[in-house]
Protein backbone atom coordinates (compact mmCIF):
# COMPACT_ATOMS: atom_id res chain seq x y z
CA UNK A 1 0.00 0.00 0.00
CA UNK A 2 2.87 2.68 1.20
CA UNK A 3 4.79 1.77 -2.13
CA UNK A 4 1.97 3.88 -4.26
CA UNK A 5 1.93 6.48 -1.73
CA UNK A 6 4.25 9.72 -2.70
CA UNK A 7 6.52 10.97 0.05
CA UNK A 8 7.58 15.06 0.42
CA UNK A 9 10.83 16.03 1.39
CA UNK A 10 10.34 16.63 4.96
CA UNK A 11 9.33 13.21 5.50
CA UNK A 12 12.47 11.95 7.56
CA UNK A 13 11.67 15.45 9.71
CA UNK A 14 8.27 14.15 10.40
CA UNK A 15 9.50 10.50 11.34
CA UNK A 16 12.17 11.87 13.42
CA UNK A 17 10.09 14.27 15.05
CA UNK A 18 7.49 11.51 16.17
CA UNK A 19 5.26 12.35 13.66
CA UNK A 20 1.67 9.44 13.01
CA UNK A 21 2.08 9.28 9.53
CA UNK A 22 -1.20 8.61 7.42
CA UNK A 23 -2.01 8.48 3.92
CA UNK A 24 -3.76 11.86 2.75
CA UNK A 25 -4.11 12.46 -0.89
CA UNK A 26 -2.16 10.10 -2.37
CA UNK A 27 0.80 11.29 0.47
CA UNK A 28 2.10 9.30 2.94
CA UNK A 29 2.02 12.82 6.10
CA UNK A 30 1.79 13.55 9.39
CA UNK A 31 -1.28 13.62 11.13
CA UNK A 32 -0.07 14.65 14.46
CA UNK A 33 2.91 14.66 16.43
CA UNK A 34 2.49 15.54 20.13
CA UNK A 35 -0.95 15.27 19.59
CA UNK A 36 -3.77 17.76 17.77
CA UNK A 37 -4.70 19.72 20.79
CA UNK A 38 -1.45 20.64 21.70
CA UNK A 39 -0.35 21.86 18.21
CA UNK A 40 -3.81 23.50 17.85
CA UNK A 41 -2.60 25.74 20.78
CA UNK A 42 0.68 25.87 19.84
CA UNK A 43 -0.41 27.60 16.67
CA UNK A 44 -3.03 29.91 18.48
CA UNK A 45 -0.41 31.07 21.18
CA UNK A 46 2.79 30.30 20.14
CA UNK A 47 3.94 29.11 16.48
CA UNK A 48 3.74 25.90 14.66
CA UNK A 49 5.16 24.32 11.25
CA UNK A 50 3.35 22.42 8.74
CA UNK A 51 4.43 20.52 5.81
CA UNK A 52 2.42 21.45 2.85
CA UNK A 53 4.68 20.48 0.44
CA UNK A 54 1.95 17.96 -0.88
CA UNK A 55 0.42 21.13 -2.28
CA UNK A 56 0.04 21.56 -6.16
CA UNK A 57 1.96 24.58 -8.18
CA UNK A 58 2.02 25.52 -11.53
CA UNK A 59 3.76 28.08 -13.41
CA UNK A 60 2.65 29.92 -16.08
CA UNK A 61 4.57 32.24 -18.40
CA UNK A 62 4.33 34.42 -21.22
CA UNK A 63 2.59 37.50 -22.74
CA UNK A 64 -0.71 35.58 -21.77
CA UNK A 65 -0.28 34.03 -18.65
CA UNK A 66 -2.16 36.17 -16.63
CA UNK A 67 -5.21 35.91 -19.27
CA UNK A 68 -5.44 32.16 -19.58
CA UNK A 69 -5.37 32.48 -15.28
CA UNK A 70 -7.82 34.88 -15.52
CA UNK A 71 -10.30 32.58 -17.82
CA UNK A 72 -9.93 29.75 -15.21
CA UNK A 73 -10.47 31.46 -11.85
CA UNK A 74 -13.62 33.53 -10.66
CA UNK A 75 -11.74 36.02 -8.76
CA UNK A 76 -9.63 39.17 -10.66
CA UNK A 77 -5.80 38.86 -11.48
CA UNK A 78 -6.21 42.61 -12.65
CA UNK A 79 -7.33 43.67 -9.10
CA UNK A 80 -4.10 42.33 -7.83
CA UNK A 81 -0.40 43.30 -8.53
CA UNK A 82 3.21 41.97 -8.93
CA UNK A 83 4.14 40.73 -5.29
CA UNK A 84 0.69 40.11 -4.53
CA UNK A 85 -1.53 37.01 -4.19
CA UNK A 86 -5.30 36.06 -3.88
CA UNK A 87 -7.26 33.54 -3.10
CA UNK A 88 -9.62 32.16 -5.63
CA UNK A 89 -12.23 29.48 -6.49
CA UNK A 90 -11.68 27.77 -10.23
CA UNK A 91 -15.11 26.35 -11.43
CA UNK A 92 -16.07 24.15 -14.32
CA UNK A 93 -19.11 25.56 -16.98
CA UNK A 94 -21.74 24.29 -14.27
CA UNK A 95 -20.49 27.18 -12.22
CA UNK A 96 -19.71 24.57 -9.39
CA UNK A 97 -15.91 24.17 -7.98
CA UNK A 98 -12.92 22.30 -9.78
CA UNK A 99 -10.87 23.64 -6.84
CA UNK A 100 -9.69 26.37 -4.80
CA UNK A 101 -6.51 27.74 -5.52
CA UNK A 102 -4.44 30.94 -4.24
CA UNK A 103 -2.50 32.52 -7.33
CA UNK A 104 0.20 34.87 -6.78
CA UNK A 105 1.16 37.16 -9.59
CA UNK A 106 5.21 36.92 -9.32
CA UNK A 107 5.14 39.33 -12.58
CA UNK A 108 2.60 40.80 -14.90
CA UNK A 109 3.69 37.58 -17.25
CA UNK A 110 4.64 35.20 -15.15
CA UNK A 111 2.08 33.56 -12.00
CA UNK A 112 2.43 30.88 -9.65
CA UNK A 113 -0.94 28.65 -9.09
CA UNK A 114 -0.94 26.93 -5.93
CA UNK A 115 -3.86 23.92 -6.12
CA UNK A 116 -4.81 21.30 -3.68
CA UNK A 117 -2.93 17.99 -3.28
CA UNK A 118 -5.79 16.23 -4.13
CA UNK A 119 -6.95 18.19 -7.03
CA UNK A 120 -3.48 18.13 -8.70
CA UNK A 121 -3.52 16.21 -11.67
CA UNK A 122 -7.07 17.45 -12.60
CA UNK A 123 -5.99 21.57 -12.16
CA UNK A 124 -3.00 20.76 -14.42
CA UNK A 125 -4.59 19.00 -17.01
CA UNK A 126 -7.53 21.79 -16.64
CA UNK A 127 -5.05 24.55 -16.97
CA UNK A 128 -2.52 22.90 -19.62
CA UNK A 129 -5.87 22.43 -22.05
CA UNK A 130 -6.30 26.38 -21.74
CA UNK A 131 -2.75 27.11 -21.96
CA UNK A 132 -1.95 25.57 -24.88
CA UNK A 133 -0.89 27.69 -28.00
CA UNK A 134 -1.04 30.45 -25.16
CA UNK A 135 1.68 30.37 -22.61
CA UNK A 136 3.87 28.30 -21.07
CA UNK A 137 2.69 25.87 -18.00
CA UNK A 138 5.03 24.09 -16.01
CA UNK A 139 4.25 21.93 -13.38
CA UNK A 140 6.73 22.24 -10.50
CA UNK A 141 4.93 20.88 -7.90
CA UNK A 142 7.95 18.26 -7.60
CA UNK A 143 10.30 20.69 -7.90
CA UNK A 144 8.81 22.96 -5.09
CA UNK A 145 8.67 22.54 -1.13
CA UNK A 146 6.74 24.34 0.87
CA UNK A 147 6.52 25.38 4.81
CA UNK A 148 3.30 27.09 6.54
CA UNK A 149 4.87 28.69 9.65
CA UNK A 150 1.65 30.20 11.66
CA UNK A 151 0.90 31.84 14.83
CA UNK A 152 1.31 34.96 16.83
CA UNK A 153 5.04 34.54 17.01
CA UNK A 154 5.63 33.23 13.35
CA UNK A 155 6.88 36.50 12.45
CA UNK A 156 8.99 36.30 15.37
CA UNK A 157 10.36 32.90 14.70
CA UNK A 158 11.24 33.75 11.00
CA UNK A 159 13.21 36.96 11.74
CA UNK A 160 14.96 34.38 14.05
CA UNK A 161 15.64 32.59 11.07
CA UNK A 162 17.40 35.64 9.81
CA UNK A 163 15.80 36.96 6.51
CA UNK A 164 16.62 39.85 3.93
CA UNK A 165 13.20 40.77 3.81
CA UNK A 166 13.90 43.56 6.28
CA UNK A 167 10.59 44.12 8.87
CA UNK A 168 8.51 40.94 7.69
CA UNK A 169 5.25 42.14 9.28
CA UNK A 170 5.57 46.21 7.61
CA UNK A 171 7.26 44.98 5.02
CA UNK A 172 5.18 42.22 3.85
CA UNK A 173 0.96 42.86 4.36
CA UNK A 174 -1.55 40.19 4.29
CA UNK A 175 -1.68 38.42 1.08
CA UNK A 176 1.44 40.14 0.00
CA UNK A 177 4.68 37.83 -0.41
CA UNK A 178 8.57 38.46 -1.93
CA UNK A 179 11.25 36.60 -3.60
CA UNK A 180 14.59 36.66 -0.67
CA UNK A 181 16.24 34.22 1.44
CA UNK A 182 15.74 32.68 5.06
CA UNK A 183 18.25 31.22 6.54
CA UNK A 184 20.44 31.78 3.66
CA UNK A 185 18.22 29.33 1.74
CA UNK A 186 16.44 30.90 -1.67
CA UNK A 187 12.86 31.43 -1.07
CA UNK A 188 9.76 32.49 -1.41
CA UNK A 189 7.96 34.42 1.44
CA UNK A 190 4.05 35.03 1.44
CA UNK A 191 2.02 36.39 4.04
CA UNK A 192 -0.86 33.79 3.95
CA UNK A 193 -1.68 30.77 5.78
CA UNK A 194 -4.62 28.29 6.70
CA UNK A 195 -5.32 28.78 10.24
CA UNK A 196 -6.97 32.03 11.30
CA UNK A 197 -3.60 33.03 12.75
CA UNK A 198 -0.74 35.27 11.26
CA UNK A 199 1.76 33.89 9.80
CA UNK A 200 3.70 32.83 6.31
CA UNK A 201 3.81 30.44 3.57
CA UNK A 202 7.37 30.00 2.48
CA UNK A 203 8.48 28.26 -0.89
CA UNK A 204 11.90 27.08 -1.84
CA UNK A 205 13.06 24.29 -3.73
CA UNK A 206 12.39 20.99 -2.94
CA UNK A 207 16.19 19.75 -2.19
CA UNK A 208 16.30 22.80 0.49
CA UNK A 209 13.62 21.96 2.49
CA UNK A 210 14.82 19.85 4.96
CA UNK A 211 17.16 22.65 6.20
CA UNK A 212 14.69 25.44 5.86
CA UNK A 213 12.68 23.42 7.85
CA UNK A 214 15.51 22.82 10.57
CA UNK A 215 16.46 25.72 10.43
CA UNK A 216 12.51 27.11 11.11
CA UNK A 217 12.58 24.66 14.31
CA UNK A 218 15.72 25.90 15.68
CA UNK A 219 14.71 29.71 15.84
CA UNK A 220 11.33 28.50 17.02
CA UNK A 221 12.13 26.83 19.79
CA UNK A 222 12.85 29.78 22.16
CA UNK A 223 9.38 30.84 20.92
CA UNK A 224 7.76 27.24 21.89
CA UNK A 225 7.62 26.35 18.18
CA UNK A 226 5.71 22.62 17.51
CA UNK A 227 5.44 20.40 14.28
CA UNK A 228 2.15 20.52 13.64
CA UNK A 229 -0.27 17.89 11.34
CA UNK A 230 -3.03 18.01 9.52
CA UNK A 231 -5.03 16.91 12.42
CA UNK A 232 -4.51 20.47 13.64
CA UNK A 233 -4.29 22.23 10.47
CA UNK A 234 -7.98 20.71 10.05
CA UNK A 235 -9.32 22.06 13.64
CA UNK A 236 -7.44 25.51 12.77
CA UNK A 237 -9.31 25.62 9.50
CA UNK A 238 -12.26 25.24 10.93
CA UNK A 239 -12.67 27.46 13.68
CA UNK A 240 -11.72 30.27 11.06
CA UNK A 241 -14.18 28.73 8.56
CA UNK A 242 -11.83 28.20 5.87
CA UNK A 243 -13.25 25.63 3.14
CA UNK A 244 -11.91 22.22 2.49
CA UNK A 245 -11.97 21.19 -0.65
CA UNK A 246 -13.68 17.83 -0.55
CA UNK A 247 -15.54 18.42 2.60
CA UNK A 248 -17.04 22.00 2.44
CA UNK A 249 -16.71 22.39 -1.59
CA UNK A 250 -16.22 20.12 -4.35
CA UNK A 251 -17.80 19.83 -8.18
CA UNK A 252 -21.24 19.52 -6.65
CA UNK A 253 -21.21 23.21 -5.07
CA UNK A 254 -21.29 26.83 -6.44
CA UNK A 255 -18.81 29.53 -4.80
CA UNK A 256 -22.32 31.57 -3.77
CA UNK A 257 -23.77 28.98 -1.52
CA UNK A 258 -20.62 27.67 -0.26
CA UNK A 259 -20.03 31.63 0.85
CA UNK A 260 -17.60 32.43 -1.44
CA UNK A 261 -19.14 35.02 -3.70
CA UNK A 262 -16.19 37.25 -2.26
CA UNK A 263 -14.11 35.65 -4.83
CA UNK A 264 -16.36 35.92 -7.81
CA UNK A 265 -15.80 38.93 -10.12
CA UNK A 266 -18.33 38.61 -12.79
CA UNK A 267 -18.20 42.24 -13.79
CA UNK A 268 -14.42 41.41 -15.00
CA UNK A 269 -14.67 39.62 -18.19
CA UNK A 270 -15.51 36.37 -19.27
CA UNK A 271 -14.21 33.25 -17.28
CA UNK A 272 -15.20 29.26 -17.30
CA UNK A 273 -18.70 28.82 -15.25
CA UNK A 274 -19.45 32.48 -15.10
CA UNK A 275 -22.97 32.51 -16.86
CA UNK A 276 -24.05 29.18 -14.19
CA UNK A 277 -22.69 31.51 -11.57
CA UNK A 278 -24.44 34.41 -12.59
CA UNK A 279 -27.73 32.52 -12.54
CA UNK A 280 -27.10 31.58 -8.73
CA UNK A 281 -26.61 34.64 -8.04
CA UNK A 282 -29.42 36.52 -9.52
CA UNK A 283 -32.38 33.75 -8.42
CA UNK A 284 -30.42 33.55 -4.64
CA UNK A 285 -28.81 30.38 -3.49
CA UNK A 286 -31.51 27.71 -2.51
CA UNK A 287 -29.31 26.91 0.68
CA UNK A 288 -25.87 28.15 2.28
CA UNK A 289 -23.09 27.02 3.90
CA UNK A 290 -24.16 28.08 7.47
CA UNK A 291 -21.61 27.24 10.46
CA UNK A 292 -22.94 25.98 13.68
CA UNK A 293 -22.55 25.02 17.03
CA UNK A 294 -23.97 22.05 18.57
CA UNK A 295 -26.13 23.18 22.00
CA UNK A 296 -26.59 19.29 22.59
CA UNK A 297 -24.38 16.77 23.63
CA UNK A 298 -22.69 15.51 20.01
CA UNK A 299 -20.20 15.94 17.52
CA UNK A 300 -21.41 16.74 14.01
CA UNK A 301 -18.86 15.26 11.57
CA UNK A 302 -18.67 15.50 7.74
CA UNK A 303 -21.86 13.70 6.06
CA UNK A 304 -24.01 13.55 8.54
CA UNK A 305 -27.27 14.38 8.02
CA UNK A 306 -29.42 17.91 9.42
CA UNK A 307 -32.90 17.67 10.31
CA UNK A 308 -35.31 20.50 10.59
CA UNK A 309 -38.07 20.81 13.58
CA UNK A 310 -39.80 17.75 12.18
CA UNK A 311 -36.92 15.09 11.65
CA UNK A 312 -36.87 15.52 7.90
CA UNK A 313 -33.43 15.81 6.36
CA UNK A 314 -32.92 19.30 5.00
CA UNK A 315 -28.99 19.12 4.65
CA UNK A 316 -25.57 18.05 4.90
CA UNK A 317 -22.58 18.68 7.66
CA UNK A 318 -19.51 19.18 5.70
CA UNK A 319 -17.09 19.78 8.41
CA UNK A 320 -17.25 19.01 12.04
CA UNK A 321 -15.31 18.43 15.48
CA UNK A 322 -14.35 20.02 18.43
CA UNK A 323 -13.27 23.63 18.04
CA UNK A 324 -10.19 23.33 20.74
CA UNK A 325 -10.00 27.52 20.89
CA UNK A 326 -13.38 28.19 20.93
CA UNK A 327 -14.22 25.23 23.38
CA UNK A 328 -17.27 23.79 21.54
CA UNK A 329 -17.98 21.61 19.38
CA UNK A 330 -18.89 23.23 15.85
CA UNK A 331 -19.16 22.45 12.24
CA UNK A 332 -20.26 23.14 8.87
CA UNK A 333 -23.12 22.12 6.64
CA UNK A 334 -25.56 23.50 3.55
CA UNK A 335 -28.74 24.46 4.97
CA UNK A 336 -31.76 26.16 3.21
CA UNK A 337 -31.44 29.31 3.01
CA UNK A 338 -34.87 29.78 5.01
CA UNK A 339 -32.76 28.16 7.66
CA UNK A 340 -29.40 29.83 7.42
CA UNK A 341 -30.61 32.90 9.89
CA UNK A 342 -27.70 32.91 13.01
CA UNK A 343 -29.95 31.36 15.74
CA UNK A 344 -32.24 29.16 14.00
CA UNK A 345 -32.34 25.90 15.68
CA UNK A 346 -31.86 22.59 14.31
CA UNK A 347 -30.63 18.87 14.58
CA UNK A 348 -28.08 16.87 13.40
CA UNK A 349 -28.07 13.43 13.00
CA UNK A 350 -25.58 11.78 14.57
CA UNK A 351 -25.69 8.35 13.88
CA UNK A 352 -28.93 7.77 14.36
CA UNK A 353 -29.28 10.19 18.06
CA UNK A 354 -30.80 13.58 16.90
CA UNK A 355 -28.98 16.29 18.58
CA UNK A 356 -29.57 20.03 18.73
CA UNK A 357 -27.88 22.23 17.34
CA UNK A 358 -28.13 25.99 16.28
CA UNK A 359 -26.68 28.19 12.88
CA UNK A 360 -24.14 30.90 14.52
CA UNK A 361 -21.96 33.61 12.87
CA UNK A 362 -18.65 32.61 11.25
CA UNK A 363 -15.66 32.36 11.61
CA UNK A 364 -15.94 30.33 15.02
CA UNK A 365 -12.55 32.01 15.37
CA UNK A 366 -11.33 35.60 14.91
CA UNK A 367 -7.31 36.40 16.15
CA UNK A 368 -7.10 39.43 18.48
CA UNK A 369 -5.78 42.28 16.98
CA UNK A 370 -1.93 42.66 17.28
CA UNK A 371 -1.40 45.51 19.46
CA UNK B 1 4.08 3.43 23.82
CA UNK B 2 6.24 0.10 24.39
CA UNK B 3 4.34 -2.86 22.99
CA UNK B 4 4.48 -4.40 26.53
CA UNK B 5 2.35 -1.48 28.21
CA UNK B 6 -0.43 -3.78 28.80
CA UNK B 7 -1.66 -4.95 32.53
CA UNK B 8 -1.63 -8.76 33.25
CA UNK B 9 -4.75 -8.03 35.32
CA UNK B 10 -7.53 -7.83 32.94
CA UNK B 11 -8.40 -9.60 29.82
CA UNK B 12 -8.34 -7.98 25.97
CA UNK B 13 -10.50 -7.74 22.40
CA UNK B 14 -8.89 -7.43 19.83
CA UNK B 15 -10.87 -4.19 19.60
CA UNK B 16 -8.53 -2.82 22.46
CA UNK B 17 -11.26 -3.09 24.68
CA UNK B 18 -10.30 -4.54 28.08
CA UNK B 19 -12.40 -6.64 30.94
CA UNK B 20 -11.43 -6.70 34.33
CA UNK B 21 -13.12 -9.05 36.71
CA UNK B 22 -13.81 -7.29 40.29
CA UNK B 23 -15.80 -9.21 42.44
CA UNK B 24 -19.34 -10.07 40.71
CA UNK B 25 -18.88 -6.94 38.12
CA UNK B 26 -16.74 -6.86 35.23
CA UNK B 27 -14.71 -3.28 34.45
CA UNK B 28 -14.64 -2.45 30.88
CA UNK B 29 -12.60 0.19 29.06
CA UNK B 30 -9.93 0.90 26.01
CA UNK B 31 -6.45 -0.07 26.43
CA UNK B 32 -3.37 2.91 25.58
CA UNK B 33 -3.36 1.86 22.29
CA UNK B 34 -6.38 2.46 21.57
CA UNK B 35 -5.79 5.86 23.41
CA UNK B 36 -2.83 6.45 21.71
CA UNK B 37 -4.09 5.90 18.11
CA UNK B 38 -7.96 7.97 19.01
CA UNK B 39 -5.48 11.62 20.34
CA UNK B 40 -7.29 13.69 22.79
CA UNK B 41 -10.84 12.16 24.04
CA UNK B 42 -13.47 14.65 23.77
CA UNK B 43 -17.01 12.89 23.84
CA UNK B 44 -18.14 9.22 25.45
CA UNK B 45 -20.98 8.16 24.73
CA UNK B 46 -22.73 5.00 26.56
CA UNK B 47 -26.14 4.03 25.07
CA UNK B 48 -26.89 1.67 27.64
CA UNK B 49 -27.91 2.40 31.30
CA UNK B 50 -27.96 0.49 34.37
CA UNK B 51 -29.88 -2.81 34.04
CA UNK B 52 -30.08 -2.72 29.84
CA UNK B 53 -28.47 -5.85 28.95
CA UNK B 54 -25.88 -6.43 26.05
CA UNK B 55 -24.70 -9.69 24.14
CA UNK B 56 -20.60 -9.68 23.66
CA UNK B 57 -19.59 -8.26 20.53
CA UNK B 58 -22.57 -6.02 20.49
CA UNK B 59 -21.67 -1.70 20.85
CA UNK B 60 -22.47 -0.15 24.21
CA UNK B 61 -21.54 3.29 22.67
CA UNK B 62 -19.19 5.31 20.53
CA UNK B 63 -16.11 7.08 21.78
CA UNK B 64 -14.79 10.76 20.22
CA UNK B 65 -11.93 12.44 20.10
CA UNK B 66 -10.56 15.59 18.37
CA UNK B 67 -10.70 14.10 14.60
CA UNK B 68 -12.57 10.47 14.94
CA UNK B 69 -15.74 8.73 15.92
CA UNK B 70 -15.02 5.03 17.52
CA UNK B 71 -17.38 1.85 18.49
CA UNK B 72 -17.43 0.81 21.83
CA UNK B 73 -17.94 -2.99 21.94
CA UNK B 74 -18.94 -5.16 24.86
CA UNK B 75 -16.00 -7.75 25.55
CA UNK B 76 -18.88 -9.86 27.40
CA UNK B 77 -22.73 -10.39 27.64
CA UNK B 78 -24.36 -9.52 30.53
CA UNK B 79 -26.36 -6.85 32.69
CA UNK B 80 -24.82 -3.50 32.77
CA UNK B 81 -24.76 -2.11 36.61
CA UNK B 82 -23.25 0.68 36.75
CA UNK B 83 -21.41 3.56 33.79
CA UNK B 84 -18.73 5.83 34.42
CA UNK B 85 -21.41 8.63 34.84
CA UNK B 86 -17.51 11.13 35.55
CA UNK B 87 -16.60 10.66 31.69
CA UNK B 88 -19.88 12.58 30.78
CA UNK B 89 -17.95 15.78 32.17
CA UNK B 90 -14.58 14.34 32.33
CA UNK B 91 -14.10 12.55 28.68
CA UNK B 92 -10.11 13.36 29.24
CA UNK B 93 -10.10 10.73 32.30
CA UNK B 94 -10.01 8.72 29.17
CA UNK B 95 -6.34 9.55 27.70
CA UNK B 96 -5.56 10.12 31.88
CA UNK B 97 -5.93 6.99 33.07
CA UNK B 98 -7.54 4.59 30.24
CA UNK B 99 -6.65 1.24 32.87
CA UNK B 100 -8.25 3.02 36.41
CA UNK B 101 -10.48 6.12 36.62
CA UNK B 102 -11.49 6.12 32.46
CA UNK B 103 -13.35 2.84 32.54
CA UNK B 104 -16.59 2.74 30.80
CA UNK B 105 -18.98 0.43 31.84
CA UNK B 106 -19.36 -2.75 34.49
CA UNK B 107 -21.54 -5.53 33.76
CA UNK B 108 -22.71 -8.46 35.46
CA UNK B 109 -21.67 -11.22 33.26
CA UNK B 110 -24.05 -14.03 32.26
CA UNK B 111 -21.59 -16.14 30.95
CA UNK B 112 -18.01 -15.29 31.81
CA UNK B 113 -17.03 -18.74 31.87
CA UNK B 114 -17.70 -19.69 28.31
CA UNK B 115 -16.72 -15.81 27.35
CA UNK B 116 -13.77 -15.10 29.23
CA UNK B 117 -11.57 -17.75 27.78
CA UNK B 118 -12.76 -16.51 24.22
CA UNK B 119 -10.49 -13.10 25.40
CA UNK B 120 -6.80 -12.08 25.02
CA UNK B 121 -4.46 -12.45 27.76
CA UNK B 122 -1.95 -9.57 28.36
CA UNK B 123 0.64 -11.55 26.54
CA UNK B 124 -1.48 -12.53 23.33
CA UNK B 125 -2.92 -8.86 23.56
CA UNK B 126 0.59 -7.72 23.49
CA UNK B 127 1.71 -9.45 20.34
CA UNK B 128 -1.50 -8.46 19.19
CA UNK B 129 -0.87 -4.49 19.24
CA UNK B 130 2.56 -5.33 17.85
CA UNK B 131 1.06 -6.55 15.29
CA UNK B 132 -1.71 -3.84 14.53
CA UNK B 133 1.55 -0.87 15.02
CA UNK B 134 2.70 -2.18 11.47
Amino acid sequence: MTDSLRRTPLFDEHVKAGGRIVPFAGWEMPVQYAGISAEHEAVRTRAGLFDVSHMGELELAGEHAAAVVDYLVTNSLARIEPGQAMYTCCCNEQGTILDDLIVYKRASDRILVVCNASNRDKISAHFARAAKDHCELRDVSDALGLIALQGPKALAVLSAAGTDLGNVSEALGAFRFREGKVAGIAATVARTGYTGEDGVEIFCASADTPALWRALMTAGSAFGIAPAGLGARDTLRLEARLSLYGNDIDETTNPIEAGLAWTVKLDKGDFVGRSAIAQVKEAGPARKLVGFEMTGRGIARHGYPLQDGTGAVVGVCTSGGPGPTVGKNIGLGYLPSALCEVGTGFRVDCRGKAVDAVVVKTPFYKRPKAT
Amino acid sequence: MSDNDVKDDRKYTKDHEWAKREGGEVLIGITAFAVEQLGDITLVNVDLKPGDVVAAHKGFGTIESVKTLSDLFAPISGKITRVNAELENRPELVNEDCWGKGWMIAIEPSAWDAEGGTLLDAAAYAKHVAESAH
